[in-house]
């Protein structure tokens, strides 16, 4: 079995080769000519990555009815102890594979798209070779066939991201971004490594093909011991759950994402929206077995996580106006969207639809929201501005950009048969099931999310005739194919029987759709389209009436309901000037200070007791027959 | 010719080698090849270790040598290695090499710095393969007396200063030490018989507990301040902002290891008992002092100081793991100062390189460095990643053995330490962000940085070298890792028959 899927090992390792060639010898390289490397590895990984999907699919014998999951490769990389170990290894299962085609098929887009965006940039070798490099930081994580494994590739994505949003690395902002990312996420890998640390010594193994076997002993071990009321096993789940909101910009570790949009446009829509930023989803769904059995309290944490997370991100993007941050919201919606699917989903069977649909609208999502993003790009490729304020009329100029737009618009307001509809349907049937509170919130974002979409869209393509410097023109063809391809796969996407193929437990199941929650749920994205084509379509004043008519509520949500303003207070008031700052004083004055002092004491008591070798012989003298006189005038005095 | 003894014999060959050279030119030459033997020399030791312990060999140390010195005094010159002793070795090999690449342009008395360099650090060859506590003594001042030299003479800025308190620390340091390890001696026999000064020899019995208890803390502590144990670790940041590059690199590259080093193998080994009964007050001071340090880095302005607080941070994590008492926890304390000793060397040469670029050490002067001195830039990147503990490097690989190791202790007081020991990962990412958000990125600040030339020939050697090592252990830690480990296990033995947990 594991010989047939050996050549799997060439998917994460043709990117690192590119990384290792590009970076190091891209400089002696045509730029044009990198790029072109850059690209052609990520074909033959493309190419790969569906041969590996096909092939586990639908030419691998399932055992008892699921698909089995297969070890393409294993090493141990470093021994802890005679127990615990790092592996190095490859595990192919549903999931793992869905995962490829995902990122392989992005990426590849990417790298194509980025051909025409990047043309003519200084560091355009520097820019492959970080592509290639998150690339393979990717297909390594969702590879990974034990945890520790996860998290080396979760850090090495997580630095990645951070290279490429500072890309443009003199322009202060994105630099301050970059930073933002980078600490923001390792906080929250800091909550993983602990849940890592707590999981496993608690079950004793890395290994997910231990640790998640629902018979397995690993998984009940731990969830009896309890503190503060809570199982151990759930602590570690929830402390693991921190890093994957961290990764996925869940609340209220979310913060780095929006300003991630200062990195170039290609890399937003490979890395912050469909790959990097679902690297969380794809945590709890690998971890999934655990999570149900043996934490189902940390389930309810990651429900209401992303339930909030979503509506709380789709209020902000109504207000946004930079398209770029709309979409950044937008993501942040949807991805707490498919950590609802997680948090209501059950095991087994049609028990675990949600966690089906989840997996289901992370693909969609992937291929949608990278649309946006490269349509984003192409329409800022145009005009040169990120602020949809200095849009409007665009369709006339962008005709193909316009229509896979209009698609992928569509797409995530869940119309039928656009792809999201299947896969949110999906979502919002699973959480009628479980929890009422949650499939109320979720229908408010869908509608929201077509509200604000098509706010977006509106003021790009129609709304006011703006004048423009240059007129705008299409993007070349390397940019607009990808587009094509994306918005293909946005349009029939949905129609892959995701329930035959990814389920919790590997047995395929029917999956249906649920008409009576659907259709509402169409209805409701119908009514979001209307409003933003009532208020967006033509220039009027309706929208600053509504803004002006919910003042606070607006302008609380314009600011993001100020919590970059808690982190600041956070970072520079707490950390900067009430601990690091006292820190460095009391290690110079008290510490140091201290020190000196011995050393100064040490100085004036030499300089008292000096004296006694003053070199002078009177002086000796002196001392001398003193002392002899005192001595006689002592033993005089005793004896008598 | 004993392989070990090679080690100390080179760089004094050297040294008289350049003792008859006027030429400054040759002088670096003849330093270089030097101690490009000295690293080939080092290779083939491990090597040969490695095919020893292979062809089965389990003696608790290899390549064994032992002559009679002063015999009243039972003092012999014992040498002889394990798995930890190789790894240092190879470390200090590497770490001198790229030393003398970083110095190739000092022009003053150079003839003397590199003597004083050299025979700086055939003391710490010496102390590493020394199985004799008074040997290893006399190596240990031979490395910590020409620092003040060093420092006082090429050093920049209040040098004398620095100079003076970074010897009397660590003189105070010796003096603690001298008396631990007399104490061991007069203690080597409690049932009468030979007294020895020898390791092997004592680790066989059992010093009285009594004495443990006086000796145990004034060794400790004794080895603690070249480790940079807080509250005893204030000569670094002065130290090192004066020191000349090349110094500051072998100072807390190799220098500072001597102190973990000599922590676990002298004061540990030797008197478990003591260690186990006082381990929670050292354990408290380190992990408070790892993230004391990643605290105090996060204000400093000049490049030297944020390096030496980082130092104090890495370095706490070294003693933090030592005092963790097994197998696992010690592996990671050694992988940690050969990581530390990679890359603070790492750290301190480009340092000195943009120093001698720049003429300043202040970040919030610099920006936009990137942009003119890629190379640099780019390396400095690279130490930073190690240095927050990115996969890959190996500055991650240590860490995570030390927190997993220390870990494996279940009660709560080693649980919290440890998890105050690992939030420094963030603490850590925040200052060399910060270092290097300010330093490299952004627009260029000044307009004469514009006309910065990129690394020369020499600066690329001692810096490549470096990386390399930093990331062959990173990309592949398990030989290295299972080396230490089995070298390990005695030790690890010994401790646990003081606390059988």
């Amino acid at each position: 079995m594991t010989t047939d899927f050996g050549y799997a090992l060439l998917i994460p390792l043709i990117p690192l080769l590119m990384f290792l060639l590009l970076g190091l010898a891209g400089n002696q390289l045509k730029a044009r000519l990198s790029g072109l490397l850059g690209t052609i590895g990520l074909g033959v990984v493309f190419v790969l990555s569906y041969y590996t999907a096909y092939k586990y699919f639908f030419a691998t014998e399932k055992i008892a009815g699921a698909f089995s999951k297969i070890t393409a490769f294993d090493m141990v990389w470093l021994r802890f102890s005679d127990s615990l170990h790092i592996n190095m290894g490859i595990l192919l299962d549903p999931i793992s594979v869905m995962m490829l085609v995902v990122i392989s098929t992005v990426s590849f887009m990417v790298h194509i798209y980025s051909l025409g965006y990047m043309k003519g940039e200084v560091g355009f070798e520097r820019f492959y070779a970080f592509l290639s490099l998150f690339s393979f930081s990717m297909l390594g994580l969702v590879l990974a066939n034990n945890i520790f494994q996860m998290y080396i590739f979760w850090e090495l994505v997580g630095v990645s991201s951070f290279l490429l949003i500072g890309f443009y690395y003199q322009r202060p902002t994105a630099v301050l971004a970059s930073k933002k990312a980078f600490i923001v996420t390792r906080f929250a890998d800091l909550g993983f490594l602990i849940g890592i640390l707590l999981l496993s010594f608690n079950t004793g193994t890395f290994d997910f093909s231990i640790l998640c076997d629902p018979q397995g002993a690993a998984i009940a071990t731990g969830s009896g011991a309890a503190f503060l009321g809570l199982s151990v096993m759930t602590w570690s789940l929830i402390f693991v759950f921190m890093g994957g909101a961290g990764k996925s910009a869940m609340f209220p570790l979310h913060i780095w994402l929006p300003d991630a949009m200062e990195g170039p446009t290609p890399v937003s829509a490979l890395i912050h929206a469909a790959t990097m930023v679902v690297a969380g989803v794809y945590l709890v769904a690998r971890l999934f077995p655990v999570y149900i059995i043996s934490a189902p309290d940390a389930l309810v944490v990651v429900a209401y996580i992303g339930a909030f997370s979503s509506i709380f991100a789709a209020v902000i993007a109504c207000t946004q106006t930079d398209i770029k941050r709309v979409l950044a919201y937008s993501t942040m919606s949807q991805i707490g969207l498919m950590m609802v699917g997680l948090g209501v989903s059950g095991y087994g069977g049609h028990e675990g639809l949600g966690y089906m649909a989840s997996m289901f609208h992370l693909f969609t999502h992937a291929m949608f929201k990278a649309l946006l993003f490269l349509g984003a790009g192409a329409i800022i490729h145009a005009v040169h501005s990120n602020h949809m304020t200095e849009m409007g009329g665009l369709r006339k100029y962008l005709p193909i950009t316009h229509i896979t737009f209009l698609i992928a618009c569509l797409t995530i307001a869940g119309i039928p048969p656009f792809s999201a509809f299947f896969s949110k349907d999906e979502i919002l049937v699973a959480a009628w099931h479980h929890d009422k509170l949650i499939f109320a919130v979720e229908y408010i974002v869908a509608g929201l999310t077509a509200f604000y979409m098509f706010r977006l869209y509106f003021n790009i393509f129609w709304g006011k005739e703006t004048h423009y410097h240059h007129t705008p023109h299409e993007a070349p063809a390397v940019m607009t194919i990808p587009l094509i391809f994306l918005a293909f796969l946005s349009v029939f996407s949905g129609f892959i029987p995701f329930s035959k193929l990814v389920t919790t437990d590997g047995i395929p199941f029917e999956g249906h759709i649920d008409w009576s929650l659907a259709l509402p749920s169409v209805f409701i994205g119908l009514v979001g389209i209307i409003i933003a084509m009532v208020m967006y379509k033509k220039e009027t004043s309706l929208p600053d009436k509504v803004a002006a008519t919910f003042k606070h509520g607006y302008k609380w949500a314009f600011n993001k309901f100020y919590m970059d303003e808690v982190y600041m207070f956070v970072t520079k008031k707490i950390i900067f000037a009430y601990i690091s700052t006292p820190v460095a004083w009391f290690d110079r004055h008290i510490v140091d200070g201290s020190m000196n002092g011995i050393s100064r004491l040490t100085n004036a008591f030499s300089f008292r007791i000096r004296e006694f070798q003053s070199g002078q012989l009177q002086k000796y003298g002196f001392v001398f027959i003193s002392g002899v006189l005192l001595l006689t005038f002592l033993m005089v005095y005793l004896w008598n | 010719m004993n392989i070990l003894s090679l080690l100390v014999l080179i760089p004094l060959l050297t040294i008289a080698g350049i003792l008859f050279l006027k030429d400054t030119q040759k002088t670096r030459l003849v330093s270089a090849i030097g101690m490009g033997i000295q690293l080939i020399v080092a290779a083939v030791l491990v090597f040969m270790y490695l095919s020893e312990r292979k062809a089965g060999n389990t003696d608790e140390m290899l390549f064994v040598r032992s002559y009679e010195w002063f015999k009243s005094l039972n003092i012999y010159y014992t040498v002889g290695v394990d798995g930890i002793s190789v790894a240092m070795i190879a470390l200090t090999s590497i770490v001198v090499i790229a030393g003398i690449f970083a110095s190739w342009q000092v022009e003053n008395l150079t003839r003397e710095f590199f003597i004083s360099l050299i025979l700086l650090s055939s003391g710490v060859f010496g102390f590493f393969i020394s199985l004799d506590l008074f040997t290893m003594f006399l190596f240990y001042e031979v490395a910590v007396i020409p620092m003040y030299l060093l420092i006082g003479i090429w050093g920049s800025g209040p040098k004398e200063y620095s100079a003076m308190k970074l010897t009397l620390m660590l003189m105070g340091g010796s003096a603690l030490l001298l008396v631990g390890i007399l104490g061991i001696y007069f203690n080597s026999a409690p049932g009468g018989g030979e007294l020895s000064f020898n390791i092997l020899e004592i680790s066989k019995i059992q010093i009285p507990i009594e004495a443990q208890r006086f000796f145990f803390p004034l060794t400790f502590v004794g080895f603690g301040v070249l480790g940079a144990l807080f509250p005893f670790h204030t000569w670094s940041p002065d130290g090192h902002a004066s020191a000349p590059t090349a110094v500051s690199m072998l100072h807390a590259g190799v220098l500072m290891k001597l102190g973990g080093y000599g922590a676990f193998r002298v004061a540990m080994f030797l008197m478990p008992e003591a260690a186990d009964e006082m381990a929670w007050i050292f354990i408290i001071l380190t992990s408070v002092s790892v993230v004391y340090g990643a605290f105090g880095a996060i204000v400093q302005k000049d490049l030297k100081y944020i390096n030496a607080y980082s130092s104090v941070s890495h370095c706490g994590l070294v003693l933090f793991a030592i005092l963790m008492m097994n197998k696992t926890a010690m592996t990671g304390a050694i992988l940690q100062m050969i990581s530390h000793g990679l890359m603070t060397a790492l750290f301190f040469a480009l340092i000195g390189m943009i120093y001698g670029r720049t003429h300043t050490r202040l970040i919030h002067e610099m920006g936009g460095l990137m942009k003119v001195i890629p190379f640099l830039g780019v390396v400095y990147v690279i130490a930073g990643l190690a240095s927050l503990g990115l996969p890959g490097l190996s500055g991650f690989v240590a860490e995570m053995t030390i927190f997993f190791g220390a870990f494996e202790h279940t009660d709560p007081f080693h649980r919290i330490a440890t998890l105050v020991a690992v939030s420094s990962i963030v603490i850590t990412a925040v200052y060399i962000l910060r270092v290097v958000g300010t330093l490299l990125l952004g627009p260029i600040k000044n307009d004469h940085f514009n006309h910065l030339e990129d690394a020369t020939w020499f600066e690329r050697i001692s810096t490549i070298t470096l990386v390399v090592a930093v990331a062959a252990i990173g990309v592949a830690p398990y030989w290295l890792s299972t080396m230490i480990g089995d070298s390990m296990l005695p030790i690890v033995n010994k401790l646990l028959t003081a606390n059988p947990f």
